[in-house]
This record gives C-alpha cells, sequence and structure tokens, in this order.
C-alpha cells in the first residue's frame, strides 16, 4: 500500500486534487462542461484561469460534445489540451471519444466516474467508464486521491509517447474519491513541470509550410489497416507504462503498475475489482487475515490496454477469485469479470471464479459486503456462470 | 484596403495549387461548393492570412479527402459532421495559447475557416456553432447552402425550401413536398450581435469576395451563407450553377444582406426583381410541386413570403442604421 507522508501532504479532495495537477500540467488548452460530479475539478481549474495562475487558455464550451471536439481541433493544432467529465457528459462525447482516439491525438480527461442515465442518478459506477472501453483510450483507474494525482501526471507522459500518441482516460470515483476528502502530497510545480515536458508537436495543423489534412474519408482500403496501427499504439503502451511508472517513481517514490497485489504471497482467495472500493477490500483482507483466512487483493490499475499477462501472473494456481464490477453488461458478463475469466483460460491452473455486482448508481459497499464473496469463495460456494450482487435488495 | 480581384485573377491563375483547394476532388461537375472554398481561400491568401480550415461531413469533405489523397494545399481538419465550429473553437485557442505562451510567433496572422453545409449548419450543427459565435472565437465559419443532405441522397434539411422534393419530404398524393419555411440562418447568427454575418452568391463575386475580407477582417466570429446549387438533386444542368445562383437573387429568394453587429445592410439592391417562379421553374426539384393542381396557390403564397421578407429587410436597414449593438 501507497505510503503517504503526512506532513508533506495536504487534505484535499480528488476534484482538488486533479485540478492541482492540471495547474502544475499547465496545457494549453482546458475545453470543459460541468457536470456533478467532476463539476469541481473545472471550477478550481477555472479559478486558476481567472487568478493568472495558468497560461491555459479555457474554453467554457456549450456541451461535452463540443468540449471533445475543441480538445481534438486544440491537439490536432499542436496544443496540450485537457478536459474533464462524468457519465452522461462522457456518454455524449462518445462520438469524438473514438475520433480522438483514432486521429491519435493525446488528450488526457480525468473521468470523475457516475452512473449513467437512466433513471438519472449522479452518484458513482463505472458504467460511463465501461461504456468506453473499446474507444481506443487508454483507461486508469485510481483507488484514491492521491492516485487520482499521479496518474493524471503520469498519463501526459504515457499519452505523449511518439510510440504511444493514444488519449488518456484517468478514472476516479464520483463523490467517493472527488468529493471525499484525503491526504494528497503534491509534487513540486517545478518537478511536475519538468517531468512533463514540452509536448512534442507532431504534425500540427498550425505548421501552415508543412500542410496536412486531419480526419480523410478513410474506406474499406485503409480504414482497416488504420484500426490495426491503432491496436498496435496499445501494445507499445502496454511496453512503455511500466518505464513511465518508472520515471515517476523517481520523482514521486510512489510505484505504479498495470496492477497492485495486496498480500497476495501466499492468497489463496483474491479479490479483483477496480477503483476506491480497492480500499476496503484491502480492509477487509486484513481483517480476515487476523481471523486466518489466505485472502489477498488484486487491484486494476490500468484497464486498456487490460494487461493480462499481469493478471495470469498473480491469479494462476490461487484456490479461487472474486471478481468485483461497479457496471452490468445487460445480457452478458460485467466487463471487468468477463475480462478476468477470458485471461484465466489461458492459465495453466484455473482458480474457481465468481462474479459480483456491487455498488451500481453509488450504492454503498461496506466490509460485511466483501466479506461475504470472500467467504462464498472460501466456502467453494462460486459458480463460474452466475453473477451475484452485494447490497442489493431482491 | 479592398483586396483587387483583377490582380487576386492573375495570382491564383498561373498558380492553382496556392488557393488552397485543388483539382481532383470528386465533387460534381457544376458543384457550388468548391467555388465557395476557392472564393473564401483565394481572398484569406490575397489578405496575406494563412488559412487553416475545418470541415463537417458533407459533399466537400467525403469528396475532397479521400484516403490517401486530398485536394486541400492548407491544413485541414475533418472532425464530425455537428462539430466544426467547436473544432475550430479549438484551433483558434490554440492558437492564441501558443502565441501567449511565446511556442509560435505573435505576428502570424492566421485565417480559420470552417466550411459546413446546410444539414451541418441549420440542424445538427446549430448548438455547437452559436457556441461558437457566443465565446467570441475569431473564425470564419463558411455555410455552403445546397439546401438539403444531399451527400446522402437528397434528404430534407431545415434549409430546404418550402415545395421541394426530398427523399424524406417527397411530393406526394396528399402532402406538396416540404411544407416549413426555410430557416432564417443569417437572422439566427446575426441575433448573437457580437458577430458578422452576411449571405452571399457565388453570381456575384465582388460582393462575395468583399464579405469574405470584412469577415477575415472583422474582431471575432463571422458567418458567411453562401448559396451552394446542386446540379444533382436541384435538377439542373452543370453550366446552370451560375444563372440559377443569379436567378436566386434576382427574385428576392436569396437577398445579399449583412448583419454586422445587429447593423443591417442590403448590399445589393437589384432595380427589378423578376417573379419568384422564374427561379422555381428553372429547377426540377420543383418540377413534381409545379405538377400539383394547387400549385400556383403554393406558388403565390411563396412569393408573397419572399416579397414581404424584402420589405422586413429593408425596414431593418433602415432601423438599424449606425445602431451598433456592441
Amino acid at each position: 500500500m501507497m505510503n503517504i507522508d503526512l506532513k508533506k501532504s495536504k487534505a484535499v479532495t480528488g476534484a482538488e486534487a486533479v485540478a492541482n495537477a492540471m495547474r502544475q500540467i499547465e496545457p494549453h488548452v482546458v475545453a470543459a462542461y460541468p457536470i456533478t460530479p467532476q463539476t469541481p475539478i473545472v471550477e478550481y481549474f477555472a479559478k486558476f484561469v481567472a487568478d493568472g495562475v495558468v497560461r491555459t487558455e479555457m474554453i467554457p464550451v456549450e456541451s461535452e460534445h463540443s468540449a471533445m471536439s475543441a480538445v481534438v481541433g486544440a491537439a490536432a493544432a499542436g496544443a496540450r489540451a485537457m478536459t474533464a467529465t462524468s457519465a452522461n457528459g462522457l456518454a455524449l462525447m462518445h462520438e469524438i471519444v473514438y475520433i480522438a482516439a483514432s486521429s491519435r491525438l493525446p488528450i488526457v480527461m480525468p473521468v470523475v466516474n457516475r452512473a449513467l442515465s437512466g433513471p438519472i442518478n449522479i452518484h458513482c459506477d463505472h458504467s460511463d467508464a465501461m461504456a468506453e472501453r473499446d474507444s481506443g483510450w487508454i483507461q486508469l483507474f485510481a483507488e484514491t486521491n492521491q492516485e487520482a494525482y499521479d496518474l493524471t501526471i503520469l498519463a501526459i507522459r504515457l499519452a505523449e509517447h511518439e510510440d504511444v500518441r493514444l488519449p488518456v482516460m484517468v478514472n476516479l470515483d464520483g463523490f467517493i474519491l472527488s468529493h471525499g476528502v484525503e491526504p494528497v502530497e503534491f509534487l513540486p510545480d517545478e518537478v511536475v513541470k519538468e517531468f512533463v515536458g514540452k509536448p512534442k508537436r507532431v504534425y500540427p495543423l498550425l505548421d501552415t509550410e508543412n500542410p496536412v489534412t486531419y480526419g480523410p474519408l478513410d474506406l474499406y482500403d485503409y480504414y482497416f489497416e488504420h484500426k490495426r496501427q491503432q491496436v498496435e499504439a496499445m501494445e507499445h503502451a502496454k511496453k512503455l507504462f511500466p518505464k513511465v511508472a518508472e520515471e515517476f517513481e523517481k520523482i514521486s517514490g510512489r510505484k505504479y503498475d498495470f496492477v497492485e497485489p495486496y498480500k497476495l504471497d501466499d492468497a489463496e482467495y483474491v479479490m479483483v475489482a477496480l477503483g476506491s472500493t480497492n480500499s476496503t477490500i484491502k480492509y477487509v483482507v486484513d481483517w480476515m487475515r487476523e481471523e486466518g483466512f489466505k485472502v489477498g487483493a488484486l487491484k486494476i490499475w490500468m484497464f486498456r490496454p487490460f494487461p493480462k499477462e499481469k493478471i495470469q501472473y498473480y491469479l494462476n494456481g490461487r484456490k479461487a477469485v472474486v471478481v468485483l464490477d461497479r457496471s452490468a453488461s445487460f445480457g452478458a458478463e460485467a466487463p471487468l469479470y468477463e475480462a478476468i475469466k477470458s485471461a484465466l483460460y489461458e492459465a495453466t491452473i484455473r482458480p474457481r471464479i465468481g462474479s459480483y455486482v456491487y455498488g451500481l448508481g453509488g450504492r454503498d459497499i461496506v466490509p460485511e459486503h466483501i466479506r461475504k464473496a470472500f467467504m462464498d469463495a472460501i466456502e467453494g460456494n462460486l459458480l463460474v456462470d452466475e453473477q451475484r450482487y452485494l447490497g442489493l435488495r431482491e | 484596403m479592398p483586396v483587387n480581384y483583377i490582380d487576386m485573377a492573375r495570382t491564383f491563375k498561373s498558380n492553382a495549387e496556392q488557393v488552397g483547394i485543388v483539382q481532383g476532388h470528386r465533387l460534381c461537375p457544376g458543384c457550388g461548393a468548391p467555388i465557395i472554398a476557392k472564393f473564401t481561400l483565394m481572398t484569406a491568401k490575397k489578405l496575406g492570412f494563412e488559412p487553416v480550415v475545418g470541415l463537417a461531413t458533407g459533399c466537400l469533405e467525403v469528396s475532397t479527402t479521400i484516403y490517401p489523397y486530398t485536394a486541400w494545399t492548407v491544413p485541414y481538419i475533418h472532425n464530425a459532421f455537428e462539430n466544426v465550429a467547436a473544432t475550430m473553437s479549438g484551433v483558434e485557442t490554440a492558437a492564441k495559447s501558443l502565441k501567449k505562451f511565446g511556442e509560435i510567433p505573435e505576428d502570424r496572422k492566421f485565417a480559420f475557416i470552417a466550411f459546413a453545409g446546410d444539414g451541418g449548419t441549420y440542424d445538427i450543427g446549430l448548438q455547437s456553432l452559436s457556441g461558437m459565435v457566443e465565446r467570441g472565437h475569431k473564425v470564419l465559419y463558411v455555410l455552403y447552402d445546397n439546401e438539403g443532405y444531399m451527400n446522402t441522397g437528397n434528404q430534407r434539411s431545415g434549409g430546404t425550401p418550402t415545395g421541394s422534393n426530398t427523399t424524406t419530404a417527397p411530393v406526394g398524393k396528399v402532402i406538396p413536398g416540404k411544407v416549413q419555411i426555410k430557416k432564417s440562418i443569417v437572422d439566427i447568427i446575426g441575433a448573437h450581435e457580437g458577430v458578422y454575418a452576411a449571405t452571399a452568391s457565388i453570381s456575384d463575386p465582388a460582393d462575395f469576395f468583399a464579405k469574405v475580407e470584412k469577415a477575415l477582417n472583422f474582431d471575432g466570429p463571422s458567418f458567411i451563407a453562401a448559396l451552394s446549387p446542386c446540379t444533382r438533386f436541384w435538377r439542373i444542368p452543370d453550366s446552370a450553377t451560375n444563372s440559377v445562383s443569379k436567378l436566386a437573387v434576382e427574385t428576392k429568394y436569396w437577398p445579399l444582406y449583412e448583419i454586422d453587429r445587429g447593423v443591417y445592410r442590403v448590399t445589393r439592391k437589384p432595380r427589378q426583381f423578376k417573379p419568384l417562379i422564374e427561379f422555381l421553374k428553372a429547377q426540377g426539384r420543383f418540377k413534381p410541386l409545379l405538377s400539383r393542381p394547387d400549385a400556383d396557390e403554393i406558388v403565390n403564397k411563396l412569393q408573397e413570403y419572399v416579397d414581404k421578407r424584402w420589405e422586413r429587410l429593408l425596414a431593418l436597414e433602415e432601423a438599424t442604421k449606425d445602431k451598433y449593438l456592441r
């Protein structure tokens, strides 16, 4: 678990942490539209702009669709461009989310995870991020406000690497992180500035001496090859992520990887999850270990590209794996479960596996729920083909 | 210093690739859109601007950039259908920011130009356009108005005229084609106040060039609605692009005017007008309407409408004279 020096840290919300990462990155352009629970990020950042703390030009667009469209334009022009959103805002961007990735524009976007309508709900789940999982964006998930801050900075380097050139979503759980106060250790401004460096301009539109055409009509004779290149770029992202994480560790002392194992050495029963719920899982792991249960956890930091090999490495040979999903895929298995199950197909010793959907629309998840799921695994009561629910009234 | 048109024509005659859009594209013979693009880009270049263009999905976009080819010799971006205004807001802001950061020279004189058809402007792109204008981005938005979704085969748009035969509002036994009146897009954009908005016609190049010049030198967003005959779906001969455009102006169908920060000015006042029926009769798209037994009644109503609109325009010119809103 990450050690945060409380003397060096400040108590801030996730939104404030992310807004400060953006302040230190100081992108050329930020285009954003307010939506709960992303709003405080935009508010903090707008204040930085209004006070002249950053030189960033802010575009107060009239919708999220225009927010993503404007950052695509700005990034193509040669600027470092960012936005942030949640839920329905991300869904409204959807069309352009794909275009940003296929245009290979390294846009970094914090996504404050919130349940998609309908019915309308403003609280946390991962349905918004999951709806974009095939869009060609790199998707990172933060457990804590510290991670939301760190990953936003780290994402810039990953996105802009010349072998990657892909946009990145930094996911943080709505309200739980965005509005929850935690200690965050900020890096000095100049350290962040040096780490992110100046963006390399690749085929900028503003180079009128060397005109380029962005977004041409790409039919059956080339489209397929371009999609293949996106597949390749994701592979590059996978290769480069450890290097970028290592460099980040040098400036911060904090280590990032595709996944984070927690008390896995001798663990027989492992729970896998995304986001802030991992803190609760770790608490339950500690609690159950005191009682002698060999339990552990595997947190997924990077969901796209999906770190299959790491997952196989950590889960191969365990007695049972419990996967927690904060979103459902109606008519199919939940997204994280489906991915973990698929990865385990290649495992030499396949663990028993079970799927638990929890927390939709912000429904609270408590240690007892997690303990119950662990106990199911321990008691041999997991069915590979049964989706169960935690904290649901039936 | 107004641009010298003769000099401009000479410059680009021997230097066609310098215009910004070159031959080899796959637009239909007689299409109005590339003429509009050329008129705009030539003027921008002649005035010393570095054009950067953005396109909404549509005829001009799909026909000029079939990968791996491009007909554009100026930087070009196409994002999607409804968002060229937002995309160019981003491009323009990037330039502003890069200048502020000292990463590009302050004296670079860009002309950010968006091109979009009527579907991308009147309908699906209206919100994005309104946002761009309201925020005051210095972008020239050029509408090539071919009065329908022509790229997808002649469907009705908010810019399709009353009585026109389209595939989604066909002239049937009961319904006489499109029954609604075309949106007054220039008034809608002009109502944003801090904007220069104008109509233009390729049949009047001098008026067109002057408006592009005014738009590019305007300190804020600008909008030019240019009528863009579609030979294929207006059902006119390839050679009639100019004559039909001219008829549109002469019949009050497409009055040439501008709204500069709320001040209306009619830029061309023909001494004599032709009856609207001449504009309608010149095009096959109105043939089904004109074959109906109630054709006269409908045409009379349309004539009354264009007459009233012309009178209103003159009254607005009088009423708003020198009364700049911003």
